[in-house]
């Protein structure tokens, strides 16, 4: 039984849930190191990511998920793939470093400059155009040798995989299309 | 590549990304400093907090944008800033400045006795208050990203917060379980959008997140809201009317994440010195309710 953890600290976690049941997928919030235990893969939502790695460390999940994620893969959505980089480029943000990737926060801007666009990104071998909403989206400024990026915007990453790892600057749990979990759920296969 | 900017999707967007958190309204850097530090998701600046407010009397406006700039550069974290009902020029002057959100709040005092702003035609987010269901539909009708359920701000008392919640949440179950042949006349009964009002029934809740906001002075009352079926809360005076501003603070943001855990909640309590001291409602006269302002 595939069982999907999606970290439920702060942010859009039950976005995710809905996601993953289109894939007809079961998943469970995660607020508590216990209950990382059994789950195939996590999901990092998007939310506010200061307040999501502040509560990392009163939780206890800091460590926990960074050994968990030694076994099994884990996917950040805008707040989520600034906990899983190496360098978040703010000091209230202190990451995990499951990805060797420097992050400028908000990079893209405040709210006001939030948007949607088209993303052409490379989905299991195939060239794909993709909705994307980004807010107040969080820029990759630096990838390292082992990051293989999946799709950019305007000269930018913001779609990447190391490992069985996915990370991205978007939101894919605020659209229909559930291919960005779909391809997520395919690391589990592999 | 075209990019679109300001749609309705990316203004409920980061509504979606503060659920499960606590928005902390702060006077001051030093304060807004201590709430990012706290956790909290986002800082709504203002001049003085409800509790001042009510308490000094006079019209309340807009903070100077000096102010809300101070807060912009103090801290990483969404700055959300107050606007008068209805006062759309407030509100421009607050997307100029790049606030995060706009609450067109009735904590000030109100610009226009009849209309609130045209929030659709804002690229910034607006957030608005409601005590049912029609009112709710309304501002979201003129284009509001969230809600919140008001309770009486700067009281330090939850009753109302909980009646209007309650009421909310009750308006929404009876919408789902009417015929669809009701729901017009129902419709003119809540005085809310046909089409908003016929939404809410099929998916069972608001089209937009629905927070907490008015009269949460302790975790326990930030948990009780979250259990009533509130996605986020403000929390106002609470925090910086109380003995510990910054324990407190980081208290509630841990009520907020663990709401359903009474263990948990017991032991976040513990620690704490005296909240703010709060009001009776009977000690409000009915003027004085800011809670009474939006139409």
């Amino acid at each position: 039984m595939t069982t999907v953890g999606i970290l439920a600290l702060q942010g859009d976690f039950d976005r995710h849930e809905r996601a993953l049941a289109r894939l007809e997928l079961a998943s469970r919030q995660v607020r508590y190191p216990d209950e990382l235990d059994g789950l195939s893969a996590l999901i990092i939502p998007g939310g506010e990511s200061t307040t999501i790695s502040k509560q990392l460390n009163r939780s206890g999940l800091r460590s926990e998920i960074v050994a968990f994620a030694r076994q099994r893969p884990v996917m950040g959505t805008c707040a989520g793939l600034i906990l899983m980089a190496r360098e978040s480029g703010d000091p209230q943000v202190e990451p995990l470093g499951l990805l060797d990737l420097e992050i400028s926060r908000n990079g893209w801007g405040r709210q006001v400059h939030s948007f949607r666009t088209t993303l052409t990104a490379d989905i299991a071998g195939d060239r794909a155009e993709l909705p994307a909403i980004f807010i107040r989206a969080p820029r990759i400024v630096a990838t390292g040798p082992e990051v293989e990026v999946l799709a950019e915007l305007d000269g930018a990453p913001v779609l990447v995989r190391q490992g069985h790892h996915l990370a991205m600057s978007f939101h894919p749990e605020l659209t229909p299309d559930a291919r960005i979990h779909g391809l997520f759920m395919a690391a589990l296969a592999a | 590549m075209t990019t679109d900017t300001g749609s309705s999707e990316v203004k409920i967007g980061l509504a979606e990304m503060l659920k499960g958190g606590v928005i902390m309204d702060v006077t001051t850097a030093d304060q807004a400093k201590l709430a990012q530090d706290a956790g909290a998701v986002a800082v709504m600046a203002l001049e003085r907090i409800p509790a001042d407010i009510r308490a000094d009397g006079g019209v309340a406006r807009m903070s100077n944008p000096a102010m809300v700039q101070s807060i912009q550069e103090q801290v990483s974290i969404p700055v959300m800033a107050k606007c008068r009902i209805g006062h759309f020029v407030e509100a421009q002057i607050l997307e100029a400045l790049e606030v995060d959100f706009i609450d067109e709040s009735e904590v000030l005092t109100p610009a226009d006795d009849a209309n609130h702003i045209y929030k659709h035609d804002f690229k910034v987010p607006f957030v608005c208050g409601c005590r049912d269901l029609g009112e709710a539909l309304r501002r979201i009708g003129e284009g509001a990203a969230m809600i919140r359920t008001k309770g009486e701000a700067g009281s330090g008392n939850i009753v109302e917060a909980v009646r209007h919640l309650r009421t909310v949440m009750s308006q929404i179950r009876r919408l789902t379980v009417l015929d669809t042949d009701q729901l017009m006349s129902e419709s003119k009964n809540l005085g809310a959008p046909f089409a908003l009002v016929e939404q809410v029934a099929r998916i069972g809740k608001l089209p937009v997140p629905n927070f907490s906001a008015g009269g949460i002075a302790t975790p326990a009352d930030a948990a009780l809201m979250m259990q009533l079926g509130a996605e986020a809360v403000f929390v106002g005076s609470g925090i910086f009317k109380s003995e510990d501003p910054a324990s407190r603070a980081e208290a509630m943001v841990a009520a907020t994440t663990y709401y359903n855990d009474a263990d948990k909640l017991a032991q976040i309590s513990a620690g704490l010195k005296g909240a703010m001291a709060g009001l009776e409602m009977s000690a409000i006269p009915p003027a004085e309710r800011l809670q009474e302002r939006g139409w």
